[in-house]
């Protein structure tokens, strides 16, 4: 059952951008200081109105929290039915956090149609933070693509070289999962429709119940539409080839939004539809899409491996890393599926820090080869420190981050009943190892060995607001390495109850939820009950 | 006879004005301010007229004139397109240097027509009302006379109508044939009575109404016109044209199909589907290729009368309230985009190619702005108006059983988003490649606010005239 207590707190924070989008439209193009300063206000203001979620939220409750269901369409039963749980929580803390850091690096890289860009930006956090709250399906979609259309215009106009055909590949790339998605959505609706004494409906919460119901046969199909959607945003390979091209084209703050949140989406959806409504399809497509996981984890750090920008290294280790999110999906267990999320906050966090050190470098220097640059540490000492930070996140360094997602997800794909095969997490293990070879060989080459190229005698370190763009991303870089229970104890109720609940649809039986949990749950049930 | 009048008070009103300001015309030398403003004025009162008598369902005129739900609603969304046509009209017409005294009348009759095809309860209306229609966009699609695309324009377009109209009219013939009636309730309890003495003319009937009817709605494979008239015609006539016209042409179809739907449902349905599935795949395909803007509009009004065809095959009450929903998000979206094209345009076919666009978003930020908007709006994202239609729309169809329709429509989508986007491409990612015009935006401030609005608006809260639609068709089809 979801729980309504102090639903307000969702909504605050989920409006703020929409209102800062609003503000930004009526304040002349000319004030360009105005533009960025409300911008960067509202976006604090989205984070800080976020903050009580985090407080309010109790970790024993089963099912949604902050949950509100306002009529919107009735006659197709579509209502503003939002709501959080122990994943989403997680991703619409990291959106807000993510967001202020990317307006602020936007200050100085961004010199044309500030207007427009700041709007955008705010429209996207709006678009974003929607998605992860939606518990409907409509109202998902309509905020699924919402986002494209803002992320469409900050690649096309403040983007690179390349940067039409970027745009135009994400827009169709993305749009040709989503309307496959559509018709999914539409035909679930319609399922509810079928049924003796029903009527169409979109309420998530709803479908969920129906959804075992449906055929085995259509269930199939249901799931590949929503797989091939959630897929493509992910990416997933073979889906990933618009990936590298809209990272390397989009300015520092839109590569950053991408990696950071947008990714997430895709694994987001395949947890909160393909995992909780088709279980039993689940069981079918675990170990093809574990192995498409498996070839995603290597193909992409072996590609990375070759690169000669250093965004498109980046790049590419996204689709590397999302591999293993995907693995911890798929694997079913609690441990995966905690390790996928925490791994999706993690990627958000050491990949946005990577994607902005890449942007300091390109600022001054207007190049992002890497035979360009070459001892970059004597002149930039600062910058050094941080960008080994964010390297070593990446790396999957035990103390920071990306050790912590990356050991979930490979524990739990090793002891998972779904895919039953050691392989998986010997192959993707792997990755952690060409991870290491990417990165500290791109690293040695930019940042250590002599500083011969007389452009790179006079960098200058980081300015006083790079550093505070990358500061907080180093402290929770730091916190969940050391001490991932403050994030993990989030979702692990929620990770336990799907993993149960999977668990006995495929296989009758299953231990999970663990009771300990339960017990949690009921106290809490009756101090909320009141 | 007042009754009558009564429950047909929009139509009755609309006309009569019409004829007034014919003869004002006549009377006065350089009349367009006056007729402007009393057509102005006309359709607001008649769009009054029609929500009040919107509760009046009924019959008059010896059954061959229905009024209330269903024909006050189209009355009010012609007398809508009206409004946006005309005060956008004002000073594209003045730039045109073609504000001759009569257009604004001539816009009045147009929607006169529109107006009594969505009252037609009798073949014999539904054939005035179309050609009432018809005659007045020969002479409008012709009406820049200097202009040699024009005049071929309308030309075209009368031969190919009148061509048209016989199958209509001859259609019509067999029906009345076969079922003994002209008035729709008559065909309809004859045709669910079963053995008709001329049954077999049904088929051939049915068949030739269809083709005229899919001629006036632009359909595949009577298409054809579209293109060269919607292109050749005077920009704002086109917008007004290629929405209440298509508009028109489905309120026909709509009473048409649920009267004719019972004589050979599955074949009647099969043979929409067929038709809607080539419609939006031959409109989408071909607006890729296309350089001028106008042009491209164009193709894609085909492409959308492929999927307002997607509410006839599902012949249910969700196809026909999608059908509704849609032509009243058209209606802003497509006038809205004519618009700006109407605006950006100078006097001698100047600035219509697709590359004129480019950089549009530095000179006018605003224009580029609404441009994109209508453009995401017809390409179906959300949350504009454009995606509810075919949502419901879509809906409507597989609930049918036309899965596989739906999959092309979803398909064919994606091909339109390409040509879409490649207009908002060139507008802010592209650099200017030349001057733009300036331009006098006048009145036409005022509809493209209304249709901006609209569009927003309808995406945002779908649901009052999703409500309209289920109360006139839920009326009509129990």
């Amino acid at each position: 059952m979801p729980h309504t207590d102090s639903a307000g707190l969702l909504l605050l924070p989920l409006f703020l951008p929409l209102l800062g989008f609003l503000s930004i439209l009526f304040i002349d193009r000319e004030q360009e200081k105005a533009i960025k300063y409300v911008t960067l206000i509202f976006s604090m203001l989205t984070f800080f109105a976020s903050l009580p979620l985090w407080f309010m939220f109790n970790d024993g409750l089963d099912g949604f929290q902050f949950y509100t269901n306002i009529s919107w369409i009735p006659s197709l039963d579509a209502g503003f039915r939002t709501g959080i749980d122990g994943m989403s929580l997680l991703l619409v803390l990291l959106t807000t956090f993510i967001m202020p850091i990317s307006i602020l690096s936007s200050f100085e890289s961004i010199k044309k149609k500030h207007k427009e860009y700041y709007a955008m930006l705010l429209l996207l956090e709006f678009g974003m933070l929607g998605v992860f709250v939606s518990l409907d399906t409509m109202l998902f979609y309509v905020f699924w693509e919402l986002i494209l259309i803002p992320m469409y215009f900050l690649i096309g106009i403040w983007g690179g070289k390349d940067r039409i055909y970027a745009a135009v590949k994400f827009f169709l790339y993305t749009l040709v999962g989503s309307l496959l998605m559509l018709i999914a959505i539409v035909w679930m609706g319609l399922y509810a429709k079928w049924l003796p004494g029903g009527h169409f409906t979109t309420d998530f919460l709803i479908l969920k119940q129906l959804a075992p119901g449906i055929p085995l046969d259509i269930q199939i199909w249901l799931f590949l539409a929503f797989a091939l959607s959630f897929c493509i945003k992910v990416p997933l390979f073979p889906f990933h080839t618009w990936l590298p091209d809209a990272h390397v084209q989009a300015p520092t703050a839109g590569s950053v939004i991408l990696a950071g949140v947008l990714l997430k989406m895709g694994t987001y959806g395949l947890i909160r539809f393909n995992l909780e409504l088709f279980p039993q399809s689940l069981h079918l497509f675990a170990q093809p899409l574990a192995w498409l996981s498996v070839i995603g984890i290597i193909y992409g750090a072996l590609v990375a491996m070759v690169q000669t920008d250093i965004k498109k290294l980046v790049a590419y280790s996204s689709v590397s890393h999302l591999g293993f999110v995907v693995l911890g999906i798929v694997s079913v267990t609690p441990e995966g599926l905690q390790g996928a999320i925490i791994q999706m906050v993690n990627h958000g966090l050491s990949t946005g820090m990577l994607f902005l050190c890449v942007g300091v470098l390109y600022e001054r220097r207007h190049t992002r080869e890497i035979s360009e640059f070459g001892g970059i540490t004597k002149v930039m000492p600062k910058f050094a420190v941080m960008f080994t930070i964010a390297m070593m996140a990446s790396v999957g360094l035990p103390g920071l981050n990306g050790f912590i997602g990356e050991y979930l997800t490979l524990f739990g794909s090793f002891q998972s009943k779904f895919l039953n095969n050691p392989w998986f997490s010997i192959f993707s293990a792997s990755g952690v190892i060409f991870a290491a070879v990417y990165l500290l060989w791109m690293f040695q080459r930019v940042m250590f060995g002599t500083n011969d190229n007389p452009k790179n005698h006079t960098l200058t370190d980081l300015t006083r607001s790079e550093y505070w763009q990358l500061v907080p991303l180093v402290i929770f870089i730091v916190w969940i390495g050391v001490y991932p229970k403050t994030f993990l104890s989030r979702s692990e109720l929620y990770a336990q109850t799907l993993v149960g609940s999977i668990e006995k649809t495929v296989f009758g039986t299953s231990a999970y939820p663990k009771i300990k949990a339960i017990e949690v749950d009921a106290s809490a049930v009756k101090k909320a009950g009141h | 006879m007042i009754q009558d009048l009564l429950l047909t008070a929009p139509f009755t009103f609309l006309s009569a004005m019409a004829i007034i300001a014919m003869v004002v015309d006549a009377l006065i030398k350089n009349s367009a301010r006056i007729t402007f403003l009393f057509s102005v004025i006309t359709l607001i009162v008649s769009g009054i007229l029609a929500i009040g008598t919107f509760g009046h369902h009924g019959i008059g005129f010896n059954g061959m004139i229905s009024g209330g739900g269903f024909s006050s609603y189209f009355d009010v969304l012609f007398s809508v397109g009206g409004l946006l046509t005309i005060f956008a009209a004002r000073s594209y017409l003045q730039k045109e240097g073609i504000e001759h005294d009569e257009f604004y009348s001539l816009i009045l009759f147009a929607i006169g027509g529109m107006m009594l095809i969505g009252h037609s309860n009798n073949l014999l209306t539904l054939f005035i009302g179309i050609e009432i229609m018809s005659v007045v966009f020969y002479i409008l699609s012709g009406y820049m006379r200097s202009s040699i695309a024009s005049v071929e324009a309308s030309l075209k377009y009368f031969l190919l109508g009148a061509f048209s109209t016989g199958f209509l009219v001859y259609g019509m013939a067999l029906i009345y044939g076969a079922t003994g009636s002209m008035d729709y309730g008559h065909i309809s309890m004859n045709i669910s009575r079963g053995a008709l003495p001329l049954g077999s003319l049904l088929p051939i009937g049915i068949a030739l109404m269809v083709i005229g009817l899919s001629f006036k709605a632009a359909a595949f494979p009577f298409h054809q016109w579209a293109p060269d008239v919607y292109q050749g015609a005077p920009t704002i006539v086109t917008a007004f044209m290629s929405t209440a016209g298509k508009a028109a042409a489905f309120v026909a179809f709509m009473p048409i199909v649920m009267v004719l739907m019972p004589a050979a449902p599955a074949k009647l349905q099969m043979t929409f589907a067929v038709l809607s599935a080539a419609t939006m795949l031959i409109g989408n395909i071909s607006a890729l290729a296309q350089t001028n803007i106008k042009r491209m509009l164009a193709f894609s009004s085909v492409a959308h009368a492929g999927y307002l065809m997607m509410g006839l095959v599902s012949g249910s009450q969700a196809g026909y309230s999608g059908i509704l929903f849609y032509l009243t998000s058209y209606m802003f979206m497509q006038i809205g985009s004519f618009i700006i094209v109407g605006l950006l345009e100078r006097r001698g076919e100047e600035h219509l190619q697709i590359s004129d666009y480019a950089g549009l978003s530095k000179k006018y930020p605003v224009l580029a702005a609404f441009m994109s908007i209508f453009m995401f709006s017809l390409a179906g994202i959300p949350p504009f108006a454009g995606f509810f239609g075919k949502y419901y729309l879509f809906s409507a169809a597989i609930d049918a059983g036309f899965l596989w329709l739906t999959i092309i429509a979803v398909f064919s989508s994606i091909v339109s988003v390409y040509f879409y986007i490649g207009l908002i491409v060139k507008m802010y990612f592209n650099e200017p490649e030349k001057e733009m015009p300036d331009t006098e935006f006048g009145l036409s401030r005022i509809s493209l606010f209304i249709t901006i609005a609209g569009v927003i608006l309808l995406g945002i809260m779908p649901s009052g005239i999703l409500s309209i639609a289920h109360a006139i068709f839920g009326h009509s089809t129990h």
